[in-house]
Parts: structure tokens; C-alpha cells; sequence
């Protein structure tokens, strides 16, 4: 890769829903140099550990947030040959079946665009200073962090 | 000055969002910070802020509690984040 061209990397924290398809496109470059663009998105489920959950609600710590992505997408880049990639995470109050998370990156080849993609998920999970409370028919329960998605980032 | 910033549960447990602490070298480490803040506002936020699975960051990396603070620093504590 031409080190004088930097990669396109974005990083976004919104309260609004995100337009996938455009998220999709902003991954495409003139050049059509990508074989392969991997995206993943999280939704808000409307069970977590057999609790019932009406809402969640999503803080974060606003500058070290973009920060700290910006830090996982610069790492996944050392790692595979990554073309372009884009983060978006919402915050604020979400209702299930909404989108909350939506990571893209594009490669030439599938493979690093499916591993670049589940390791920024998987960082994003452990390390992105972001806290969900749930809002439920019991009342409100902060989440607590899963020892599975320690051991996932853990792997990397 | 040293700004301190509280998040999620922690910051529920304070009742506190954010305090600003003029500098003094006695807040160069999180022992003296601890303290300060203990002596300022009583003895839950030493509890709650010794918690074992506390996150500390300084200017907006996690670091551990060894970490030097110098004046001007922003400093925060959180609990495990939980997002994606």
C-alpha cells in the first residue's frame, strides 16, 4: 500500500439511526481497488439474560469514545490490508429491533475484510467507554460486561 | 486543576458527573487523589471509587493505578464498558 495515501477511516457517534446502504457506499472507492467490503450490524434485543427489555439506554464518555475506535480502526489496519473503515455507535435512548452499532471495512480480499471487521467488534465490546442500562418491567439494571466478550477480544 | 469525570454506574453511586480539583503535588497519584476527594466528600466515595473493577483513564486512556497525574490532566473513573 502507498504510504503516502492514508486510509479512510471513520469514526461516529450519533443519537440518530444510520443509513446502511450509505454507510455501505462510503466504504467504495473511486479506484475500485476493494474485492470485498465485510460490515456488521448490532441490533437492540428485546431479551438479554432472560430479562425483558423495553428500552436501553446507551452513555458513552464523549472524546475518549472516538478516541479509543480510532485507536482499534489504526490497529486493524496494522494488522490486515484494509482499504477503508467505518464505525458508527449510537447512544441516547434506543428501543429493540433498533440498530445500535454498525462497523464496515473494505479490502481487496474477503478475508481480511471479515477478520479486520470481527476484531474491531470485538475491541469495540471490551474497550470503547460505552455503558448500556436497561430499562425493563422490573425497572432499570445497568449491564454488566461479559466475560465471553473478554475472552473474544482476548483471542486477537 | 485536575477536571475529574464520572461515568455510568460510578457516576450514580457519586451522585457526581464531574468536579474540577485545584492542583496540588499531593494529586500526582490516584492514592492522593483518592484521598482528597475522600476528605472532600466522605467516606463512600473511597469505597466506591476502590472499587475492584474500577477503569481508570487519564486524558482519555485507560491506564492502571500507577499512573502520574500532572496538572491540567483529565481524569476518570468507570465502571467495565459494556457497548458494541
Amino acid at each position: 500500500m502507498n504510504v503516502d495515501t492514508p486510509i479512510p477511516l471513520s469514526v461516529v457517534i450519533q443519537e440518530a439511526e444510520f443509513d446502511i446502504a450509505a454507510l455501505q457506499q462510503s466504504l467504495l472507492r473511486e479506484s475500485h481497488q476493494e474485492g470485498a467490503v465485510a460490515t456488521f450490524t448490532g441490533y437492540v434485543r428485546v431479551n438479554n439474560d432472560d430479562r425483558s427489555v423495553n428500552s436501553l439506554e446507551l452513555e458513552h464518555y464523549p472524546g475518549m469514545t472516538e478516541k479509543s475506535i480510532g485507536d482499534i480502526l489504526h490497529e486493524a489496519c496494522d494488522r490486515w490490508p484494509v482499504l477503508a473503515a467505518g464505525v458508527v455507535h449510537r447512544v441516547g435512548l434506543l428501543q429493540p429491533g433498533d440498530p445500535i452499532v454498525w462497523v464496515g471495512i473494505s479490502s481487496m480480499h474477503r478475508e481480511a475484510a471479515f477478520s479486520a471487521c470481527e476484531f474491531v467488534m470485538d475491541y469495540l465490546k471490551t474497550r470503547a467507554p460505552f455503558w448500556k442500562k436497561e430499562r425493563g418491567p422490573e425497572g432499570d439494571c445497568w449491564v454488566d460486561a461479559r466475560e465471553g466478550d473478554r475472552s473474544r477480544a482476548d483471542r486477537w | 486543576m485536575l477536571n475529574v469525570v464520572f461515568f455510568a454506574r460510578v457516576k450514580e453511586q457519586l451522585g457526581c458527573a464531574s468536579l474540577q480539583l485545584p492542583w496540588d503535588d499531593a494529586l500526582s497519584s490516584f492514592a492522593g487523589l483518592r484521598f482528597q476527594l475522600t476528605e472532600l466528600k466522605g467516606p463512600k466515595w473511597e469505597e466506591v471509587l476502590s472499587e475492584e473493577n474500577i477503569i481508570l483513564a487519564v486524558n482519555h486512556t485507560v491506564v492502571d493505578e500507577s499512573a502520574v497525574l500532572n496538572d491540567g490532566d483529565e481524569v476518570a473513573f468507570f465502571p467495565p464498558v459494556t457497548g458494541g
